[in-house]
């Protein structure tokens, strides 16, 4: 588990899987979006204008920094939603292997 | 203070910044007189759009005008105001609409307007994002949009360079008629003096024109805007509804940046006196069902911002453009009726023309004040509800 | 007919605000973003988490389980509306969106309880992955029992810079360092202020106790230089320039940054509230009278979401509007009730001064922002970005700045840039932050889903 965010309580939550880009991921009980994937990587998306990866900011809903793509082409806000068993998240869009988004 | 010049240009919009622009380019001197700061109002709100696609066609001799000017910008004023040749295509859902496109194209091609008329399975491949109640495309390649943020203040600092005389934050307050010319008072007491007059001045220009005796009935709307997120750059077009039905009016374009500039519907509230303008979270919500219906891809995205500002329009949503049917030296340029943008350098270089050289190539007659004149007025109703580019 | 009273925000302001609508019988509408109650300070933990209020919330604990008691209390006399953003709002009625369904929803009276986020003052690398504001790394650990990273520093000012670094400490995580840009000096010279509240002063004491205990580097008068960072793995470390003027490098991968909070006040803005520069605070807050009266009829201010005092004035202010605005509609109040609070939010104003001598907004970094300093973080817009308006395009003024630099026309709609936005404005224009004015607020307050639809089972239109 090599992720940005480090649990230091509440361990030993179910867990579930999830996928990030592609590849299986494992998810607790009660995680935001958020969480489950900074505590499985380091980052939530690329910035849209060339200044690296970003892993949101204020952590409640109001940077905006946090929204990520779902393999869906859905957007969420990962600080604010709960991570749910099956979700597909996509954070390097730019290589994602079929197009996310548009949905045509 | 009393400033003298040849030409007084009263209002900083893009007709105002352009005319001042164009006059110094053939050395006549202007002072142009802008309450607050260029480009803030009409000019500074609107969607963008840099179309000749969908004027009537005796605006499209200028709009061709305005459309070199915009292809050069670049070069002509030393800095970006974002021009993209993205083309403009209208799409409609009624057949009436369609069998339009075709009419309007055989009738434009002989003002150098070309287009393309696309259906069914051409129309999808062309744009496979289209939703499917749409049933044909009118592709005009050459048009394409800019950033009306940066576009009349990047036109007036360029006519500063060229030694336009541009004062911002000052207000007129009378504007009268003397020997040989005319005499413009500001409300800090300031005097301007000019052998010509242009009233560019948007939603306020009918304060002035009654001033002369030629009030014409302008009602003030805001229109209905917003922006997406920036998302990635696929759409590369600007587009909008064809119809009659004011609700399925609407129109977006999408930057290089990514954002989709949103717009169109039934417009707002506005209120020249206030300089006020309002977005409706009604227009908003119904807005974004249409454009659902015209571009599915769209429904997972979200509007960070809507904005609204002061235009101005006339019952037939065609500008004010001439002279003055009362005074000799006095010239009008107003009215757009929510399509000022794009033509805003043409009729800017025209005005420019026909004050320097006393006369244009372009014919103005159909925009004279003197229609509003006539003893029972007829409103000569645009039958369509495109009131945006 | 009874009166339509709605509030907005579940946490301590809102909450006491609804309680003192009940007692009065009335059945307010709660509206709430968030999926529990608390607000941020007393933030709930997932169902499930097992954490104690002892642990979650130290020193506040008996707070917050008073709190979280009372509107559990309160639920089945409220309609309580949780996940629910409020995104616009016109005369008398607003909007709202939940997931993807909209409503309308008249008023006759609206307590706007909408909360704080943390100031920011942009320093370079503060765009990398890794850094977080200190609210957004005690949100992680409170309501999530993560810290932000492996090696954790703080960095800004203010008493939640030494209350997140304890939190993060008690909690076992590592706080590599923690960097305040006050300096001792101030911090006496606030003392007088500071005595207002006794108790807070002796909670920051504590704090600091847990620091020097766990041998955390705690420095002070630093001035930040640079979060060292890759664009692929973020931050890498910290340099900062000490108070003797010798550099100081810390390895870290994560920073927590922030000075002070800031008042979300978007909704008070669309609401029609009238704003004044406050000279003290150097922000525009919406005007409000000691009760919480806004300029406009019907709307009443409340908590952090208005200004500034902290939670427990937070709760004082709630209960204090809400008894405004009954007595605006014409029901009775405790005058006497109403003048204690007041006496007492007095004190929490005096003390909320004393905070910003002790720990003041660092205005002059804006100015010394190296010119490739990323200031509005959702659109890379940099301070030669914006100072580049300033000089080639005369823009002086904080929305013709926007209109030509894009800073603030970005999803946060101008959270996280405005303030040092305006500093770095008024720096290179040379004119008083006053006269660059602030950002026109404009709907949606959060970005809005174009999935937006009436609520199926009501009309959206009154």
């Amino acid at each position: 588990m090599s992720g940005r965010f480090v649990r230091v309580a509440e361990k030993g939550r179910r867990t579930f899987e999830i996928v990030i880009d592609g590849k299986r991921a494992l998810a607790a009980e009660g995680d935001t979006l958020m969480v489950a994937l900074l505590t499985s990587q380091e980052a939530l998306r690329d910035s849209e204008f060339g200044d690296g990866r970003r892993a949101g900011f204020c952590v409640m809903g109001a940077c905006q920094d946090c929204w990520v793509w779902t393999a869906n082409g859905e957007r969420v806000r990962a600080c604010t939603t709960q991570a749910a068993e099956g979700m597909s998240i996509v954070t390097r869009l730019a290589e994602a292997q079929e197009g996310v988004w548009p949905r045509l | 203070m009393n400033e003298r010049a040849d030409v007084i240009v009263i209002g900083g919009g893009i007709v105002g910044t352009t005319t001042a622009f164009f006059l110094r380019r053939r050395k006549r001197s202007v002072i142009l007189l802008e309450r607050g700061l260029t480009g803030q109002q009409a000019s500074g709100v609107n969607f963008g759009g840099v179309r000749r696609q969908g004027r009537a066609l005796e605006q499209l001799a200028m709009s061709n005008r305005a459309l070199q000017t915009w292809r050069r910008s670049r070069e002509l004023l030393g800095e970006d105001v974002e021009f993209l040749p993205s083309g403009h295509t209208r799409v409609c859902y009624h057949a009436h609409d369609a069998e339009y496109f075709h009419r309007y194209a055989a009738d434009a091609r002989a003002y150098d307007l070309d287009l393309e008329v696309l259906e069914g399975a051409a129309m999808f491949e062309r744009f496979p994002f289209l939703g499917r109640d749409v049933i044909a495309a009118s592709i005009s390649p050459l048009d394409g949009h800019a950033n009306p943020r940066l576009a009349a203040p990047a036109f007036g600092r360029a006519a500063a360079r060229l030694g336009a005389r541009v004062v911002e934050n000052t207000e007129v307050v009378r504007v009268e008629k003397e020997a040989g010319g005319f005499c413009v008072e500001s409300a800090a007491g300031d005097v301007y003096r000019a052998e010509q007059v242009l009233i560019c001045a948007g939603a306020w220009a009918n304060t002035l024109s009654t001033q002369f005796g030629e009030p014409v009935p302008l009602v003030a709307r805001g229109p209905q805007m917003a922006v997406t997120e920036p998302v990635p750059y696929v759409f590369k077009a600007s587009m909008g509804v064809y119809t009659s039905i004011k609700e399925e009016s609407v129109y977006f374009r999408q930057v290089e940046r990514g954002n989709i500039v949103l717009g169109g519907g039934p417009p707002g509230p506005a209120d020249a006196d206030t300089r006020r303008a309002s977005v409706l979270a009604e227009n908003t919500v119904a807005q974004l069902a249409q454009f659902r219906r015209m571009v599915p891809a769209m429904r997972p995205l979200h509007v960070i911002r809507v904005w609204s500002g002061v235009e101005s329009y006339l019952p037939d949503s065609e500008p004010v453009i001439g002279p003055s049917s009362k005074a000799d030296g006095l010239f009008y340029a107003f009215g757009f009726s929510g399509s000022g943008f794009q033509i805003g350098p043409g009729v800017g270089e025209t005005l420019a023309e026909l004050l320097d050289a006393g006369s244009t190539p372009i014919d103005l007659s159909s925009f004279s004040i003197r229609r509003f004149q006539r003893a029972s007025l007829t409103h000569a109703q645009s039958l369509t509800s495109e009131t945006s580019p | 007919m009874a009166a339509t009273v709605i509030v907005i925000g579940a946490g301590p302001a809102g909450v006491r605000a609804a309680q003192a609508l009940v007692e009065a019988g009335l059945r307010p509408v709660v509206i709430d973003e968030g999926r529990r109650d608390g607000g941020q300070i007393y933030r709930r933990q997932p169902e499930g988490f097992k954490r104690t209020y002892e642990t979650l919330y130290g020193t506040e604990a008996a707070r917050a389980r008073a709190l979280h008691d009372a509107f559990d209390a309160l639920r089945p006399k409220i309609d309580y509306v949780p996940d629910t953003l409020v995104w616009n709002i016109e005369p008398n009625a607003l909007h709202t969106v939940s997931g993807t369904r909209h409503r309308k929803l008249a008023f006759d009276a609206l307590i706007i309880c909408s909360g704080a986020t943390d100031r920011l003052m942009p320093v370079p690398g503060w765009h990398h992955a890794g850094a977080y504001s200190l609210g957004g790394a005690q949100v992680a650990l409170k309501s999530q029992g993560c810290a932000i990273g492996s090696r954790v520093v703080m960095m800004g000012t203010g008493p939640l810079l030494y209350l997140v670094a304890a939190q993060y400490v008690k909690a076992g995580a590592t706080v590599s360092a923690v960097l305040d840009t006050s300096t001792f000096a101030q911090r006496l010279r606030a003392l007088p202020q500071l005595l207002a509240i006794p108790s807070a002063l002796r909670k920051g004491v504590a704090l600091m106790r847990v620091l020097k205990d766990a041998r955390v580097p705690v420095h002070r008068g630093i001035t930040p230089v640079e979060i060292r960072g890759t664009p692929e793995h973020g931050v890498q470390g910290v340099r900062v320039r000490q108070a003797d003027g010798a550099m100081l490098q810390v390895g870290c991968d994560a920073v927590a940054l922030g000075y002070h909070l800031r008042p979300e006040t978007q909704l008070a803005d669309l609401a029609g509230c009238e704003f004044r520069f406050d000279q003290a605070l150097q922000q525009w807050l919406p005007i409000a009278d000691v009760d919480g009266r806004s300029n406009v009829k019907g709307i009443y201010l409340a908590g952090d979401g208005a200004r500034v005092r902290g939670a427990d004035a937070a709760e004082r202010a709630g209960r204090l509007a809400a008894l405004a605005a009954l007595k605006d509609i014409g029901m009775t109040c405790s005058e006497d009730e109403a003048n204690k609070l007041r006496l007492q939010l007095n004190r929490f104003t005096r003390f909320a001064s004393g905070l910003r001598t002790a720990f003041p907004w660092p205005a002059r970094f804006a100015a010394a922002l190296p010119d490739e300093t990323i200031v509005c973080r959702c659109e890379a817009i940099t301070a030669g970005d914006l100072r580049r308006v300033v000089n080639d395009m005369g823009a002086k003024e904080a929305n013709r700045a926007k209109a030509f630099s894009r800073v603030g026309m970005g999803r946060c709609q101008g959270r996280f840039c405005a303030h040092a936005g305006a500093e770095v404005i008024a720096a290179e224009a040379r004119v008083p932050l006053e006269a660059v004015g602030r950002l026109r607020g404009q709907a949606p307050v959060k970005p809005l889903p174009m999935a937006l639809a009436p609520h199926k089972d009501l009309e959206t239109s009154e």
